[in-house]
């Protein structure tokens, strides 16, 4: 038998600790582990550094005065194309920001989950995201003369991912069309690995073909079934994207926990 | 003399900013230049690679909204990197800001460290510019966008190592980068704008040909494919008022 991971959203919000640095999965509105986020917005964490290819989850966050920092690429509800809550933040001063193009953020996770310093890309070159992050250096090429972008490993100390399905053991399940950074985030965190789920199966293989197991349990911590987890956001093929004008409103709203 | 509206001269002044391309992925954000790559692929451009802007490459000419795919492929975001990387990909991105060497700004307006206005973020624009063939839908035409220094620069210009800046199309005219030191230039002027209304609304100095052309129309088989296959709810006038 392997281990039961097997958790309690209430348990894995409270291994969490302030400071933290934590990757959230996803992208803008599509498959955001939100009853997740929804407990860490209304627990007693502060000072969150929150790395994410930003939707609700990063709005949620910041109107609950739980961030510090996001580093991001973007932050945007998709058919609502600006969060008015991370905004708000944003134009508040409430919040610093490390921004970096879309890419970089991606090399920054690969280059955690490898375990290398840095990953070599033209992406930045020329840009003021060079500007905005002062710490951002780049690298000659050893073999050549020209100069390329050594973007940081983003090391991460937690991270937290909605999947569609999962078994108790931690492997994990997307159904829909993308798993997007999923499995990267996950790979880049050094605890407090976290999948919700909108069914724990017992048989993954009943459920999508083989495929689709990108997360194996080496990769996952805790195993949290969240039926609706995703909501407002969509979690493909389950359901379609919720009622965002709602959490537009109210970060807290449009969810069903 | 064609009936063709504002809108649909856009479609197909975005269309032509892709042909040549072959078998690139042409992506493509707003309704018009999503118009403009279909129709292109649909007509002069066949090899084009269109994404349903999900996870899925998709053949057919696919309304805008429209369920109705032939999939040809699965490009999940990782292979979209893939592909930008490997310069295989002609984007058109929008601008809340450009300057005239196309830098672009879709980050913040303002002081990045406390903006006041947050923007969408730089999503993909700096690796884009450097890595494949750019060019920029931009609905409204104002001084407001085309500006003389952008906030932050998002999307690189031609000063900056942009690798291939194509074209900026707008509700107004159509530029190019082939002015002096790769400026942008004036190309053509859409029916029934004047080249004063363009420099008007523009916040540079903008390079002006001593003729300018006038963007072509619509032909009446790309008239039919817009209104009555690619677009037939009309979202193209939503973008530019016809």
């Amino acid at each position: 038998m392997t281990t039961d991971k097997r958790s309690s959203i209430e348990a894995v919000v409270g291994a969490l600790r302030d400071g933290m640095t934590i990757g959230i999965g996803g992208w803008g509105s599509r498959r955001k582990p939100m009853a997740v986020v929804r407990a860490i917005a209304r627990s007693g964490l502060k000072d969150l550094t929150i790395a994410s290819y930003g939707g609700p989850d990063v709005g949620l966050l910041c109107a609950a005065g739980k961030v510090k920092r996001v580093i991001f690429g973007f932050v945007t509800l998709d058919s609502i194309p600006l969060d008015p809550h991370f905004q708000k933040a944003r134009e508040e001063g409430a919040v610093e920001a490390t921004e970096m193009d879309e890419g970089m953020f991606y090399l920054s996770l690969l280059a955690a989950s490898w375990r290398v310093p840095f990953l070599p890309t033209r992406a930045g070159l020329g840009s003021d995201v060079m500007r905005v992050n002062p710490g951002l250096k780049t690298v000659r090429n050893p073999y050549g003369d020209d100069e390329l972008v050594a973007v940081p490993a983003l090391k991460l100390d937690a991270a937290i991912v909605h999947m569609n399905r999962a078994d108790a053991g931690g492997n994990a399940q997307f159904l829909g069309p993308d798993i997007y950074f999923d499995d990267l985030f996950l790979s880049a965190a050094s605890g407090s690995r976290v999948v919700s789920c909108e069914r724990i199966a017992d048989d993954l293989l009943k459920e999508g073909s083989f495929h689709t197991l990108r997360i194996n349990r080496s990769m996952v911590d805790a195993v949290v079934e969240a039926p609706g987890g995703a909501l407002p956001t969509s979690c493909e093929p389950d359901y379609a994207v919720g009622d965002l004008k709602a959490y537009v409103s109210d970060p807290y709203a449009g969810g069903t926990a | 003399m064609s009936d063709a509206t504002r809108a649909e001269v856009c479609v197909v002044a975005c269309a032509d900013a892709w042909r040549g391309d072959g078998a690139m992925l042409a992506s493509a954000f707003g309704f018009i230049p999503t118009i403009g790559a279909r129709l292109a692929k649909a007509t002069f451009e066949q090899d084009l690679l269109i994404s349903d802007g999900e996870a899925l490459l998709v053949s057919n000419a696919l309304a805008l909204g429209s369920t109705d795919k032939t999939i040809e492929g699965w490009i999940p975001f990782r292979s979209v990197f893939d592909t930008v990387w490997s310069g295989r990909r002609h984007v058109m991105m929008g601008a809340t800001q450009i300057d005239a060497r196309g830098n672009q700004n879709i980050s913040a307006i303002g002081d990045h460290a406390k903006p006041s206005k947050q923007l969408i973020g730089v999503r993909g624009a700096p690796g884009n510019t450097v890595n494949h063939a750019t060019s920029y839908w931009i609905p409204r035409h104002v001084t407001r966008a085309f500006v003389e220094k952008v906030d932050m620069v998002c999307g690189v210009g031609t000063d900056r190592g942009a690798a291939d800046l194509r074209r900026v199309v707008t509700n107004l005219c159509v530029l190019d980068f082939e002015g002096p030191g790769a400026a942008m230039r004036l190309r053509s002027i859409h029916p029934g704008v004047a080249v004063d209304d363009v420099i008007e609304n523009t916040g540079f100095a903008l390079d002006v040909p001593p003729d300018v052309p006038t963007s072509r129309e619509p032909t009446a088989d790309e008239l039919r494919l817009i209104r009555e296959v690619l677009d037939p709810r009309s979202l193209r006038n939503t973008e530019v008022k016809s």
